[in-house]
């Protein structure tokens, strides 16, 4: 650590390359900084979108680290380097047409089975999922189970690019939640009742009334809306 | 209610579903709740041999770990296959420091093991912890009559390290159909294999050794067949009613789990989940005196 123009810095090595920047700034910044210009490999910047992944090691420590660009911040003698997108393969199916049953994932990803339960992806998991737990649920076909502890997956592909089975856990998950959604999530009665009424017209006149402001009026209809305590 | 920590194993969430139910509902009625451990990864399916990956020992000792962690000192299995699996990766590791310590290094996250856990079976629990008369005492429709062919398979006696009984004669089951009233018959293939996962691509080598081990038993004038293992079982119901089409003159012999046949004896019928059997266990436990025929 250093001081460079008053403020406390960093050492980071980039693909290899030293660079001193500013303490305290995220992976994603601090590449910046160092002359770096994101055109993939970047999305919403705030943890959500997953298109950041990151893998690093510290000095001195023989751990592989991953984790997002966006939410992490520098550490001296940070060696890292971006892994914007994962090879791994995924299956084409039509959602409609799918025959649901307890073998589904292990239908489309046999590779499933190759699990030696070994937790690489758990350790990897920059969202801290239980990722070989929902692996293990889908073998056993429990697929509302994977849906829900994979509900968090952001898709950054970093368990599939650590797995020595080279399962692509994200995909799997990812199938396991639209059919759970679509084939065995109790439906909401509330919702249904909504879409009736909005089907039969209900809520047109509002909406027409809305859409036809000026942008002056719906400014300060904004701007004195109700909003819940 | 005692509280013992039980391992299920994939199988018995899906297609051997009617083994962990009855066992549930027969534990129940013996006093013990089978408490599922919260988090569980596959057992491992098959030991591996190779005696260099330890990687394929990883998933059966954190299994073990998970159970330490929740403050338990025995495993109790249902599945006879995880059965031997744990047991034989508990036994390595045990026997084995080195290899321990290479495994406690890899898993990294959680406390190591230093094989604090001891895998039980069922079967054990019934006879050595409860004992045969208990079991005799929750009786409610005694199996009169009806001849059960206890089928062992390779995974509950082999290898005899690790084994729940003598390999070469092994009793445990003859003496639980005894203490649910029911008749054991002695027959040949009681610890023949059954082909196990050849049946996934040399279903022939299946076929001839269901109807070996079917046709064995119902020489020796078994009503059905009991077993511990959702291998065998798939095997030698599932493979039998394929057998059926192909041999017509063959005799068919239910084959149930021996925790169905106890659920069947102490009346608890409606968990039995004999609907998912290929052939029907019924007309095996069709007698005046037993709750089935009362329906």
């Amino acid at each position: 650590m250093s001081e460079e123009n008053g403020s406390e810095t960093v050492e980071i090595f980039i693909m290899g390359k030293k660079y001193e920047v500013p303490k305290g700034l995220t992976i994603m910044k601090a590449m910046e900084y160092s002359g770096y210009q994101y055109i993939r490999g970047v999305g919403c910047r705030g943890g959500f979108c997953g298109a950041c992944a990151t893998i690093y090691r510290l000095e001195g420590d023989y751990k592989l680290h991953t984790d997002l660009a966006c939410q992490t911040t520098v550490q001296d003698g940070m060696y890292l380097t971006q892994l914007p997108f994962t090879p791994a393969g995924r299956e084409n199916y039509d959602l409609e047409e799918l025959e649901v049953s307890n073998n589904s994932l292990l239908d489309l990803y046999p590779e499933l089975a190759r699990c030696v339960s070994c937790n690489t992806c758990t350790k990897t998991c920059p969202q801290d999922l239980e990722v070989m737990d929902f692996v293990n649920e889908a073998i056993r076909g429990n697929i509302k189970e994977v849906a829900e502890l994979s509900f968090d997956c952001i898709q950054c592909g970093l368990c599939a690019a650590r797995c020595p089975a080279e399962i692509p856990h994200h995909h799997v998950a990812q199938l396991a939640r639209r059919i759970y959604g679509k084939y065995q999530a109790p439906d909401s009665e509330h919702l249904e009742k909504r879409v009736e009424e909005i089907d039969a017209g209900q809520f047109d006149e509002e909406l027409d009334e809305l859409v036809n402001l000026s942008k002056e009026d719906l400014k300060e209809r904004y701007e004195n809306r109700e909003i819940e305590a | 209610m005692r509280e013992i920590a039980y391992y299920p194993g994939c199988s018995l969430k899906d297609t051997a579903k009617g083994f962990e139910d009855s066992a549930i509902s027969v534990s129940k009625d013996l006093g013990i709740e089978l408490k599922e451990l919260p988090r569980w990864n596959c057992c491992g399916t098959v030991y591996s041999l190779t005696d260099d990956n330890l990687m394929k020992q990883v998933g059966p000792i954190r299994n073990l770990v998970r159970a330490r962690d929740q403050g338990y000192d025995s495993l109790y299995t249902l599945c006879s296959m995880c059965d031997n699996t744990l047991k034989r990766s508990n036994r390595l590791v045990k026997k084995d420091e080195d290899k321990l310590s290479k495994i406690n290094n890899f898993m990294d996250q959680e406390e190591d093991y230093e094989g604090e856990i001891e895998v039980k079976h069922y079967l054990e629990l019934l006879r050595d912890e409860l004992g045969w008369q208990e079991i005799k005492a929750k009786v409610k429709e005694p199996l009169e009559g009806i001849k059960v062919a206890p089928y062992y398979g390779c995974m509950l006696t082999r290898p005899k390290e690790i084994g729940l009984d003598d390999p070469h004669k092994p009793s445990i089951l003859d003496e639980l159909i005894t203490s649910l009233g029911g008749i054991p018959v002695d027959f040949p293939y009681e610890s023949e294999c059954c082909g196990s996962y050849n049946t996934v691509d040399k279903k022939e080598v299946v076929l001839g050794k269901t109807q070996t081990i079917t046709g064995g038993a119902n020489k020796a004038g078994a009503d059905l067949i009991i077993t511990a293992c959702p291998l065998c079982h798939f095997n030698l119901d599932s493979r039998q009613a394929e057998l059926l089409e192909v041999a017509p003159s063959h005799h068919p012999v239910p084959v149930i789990y021996f925790t169905q046949l106890m659920a069947v004896a102490f009346g608890d019928i409606d968990v039995s989940g004999f609907e998912k059997h290929a052939i029907d266990p019924e007309p095996g436990l069709n007698l005046d005196n037993t709750v089935v025929s009362k329906r």
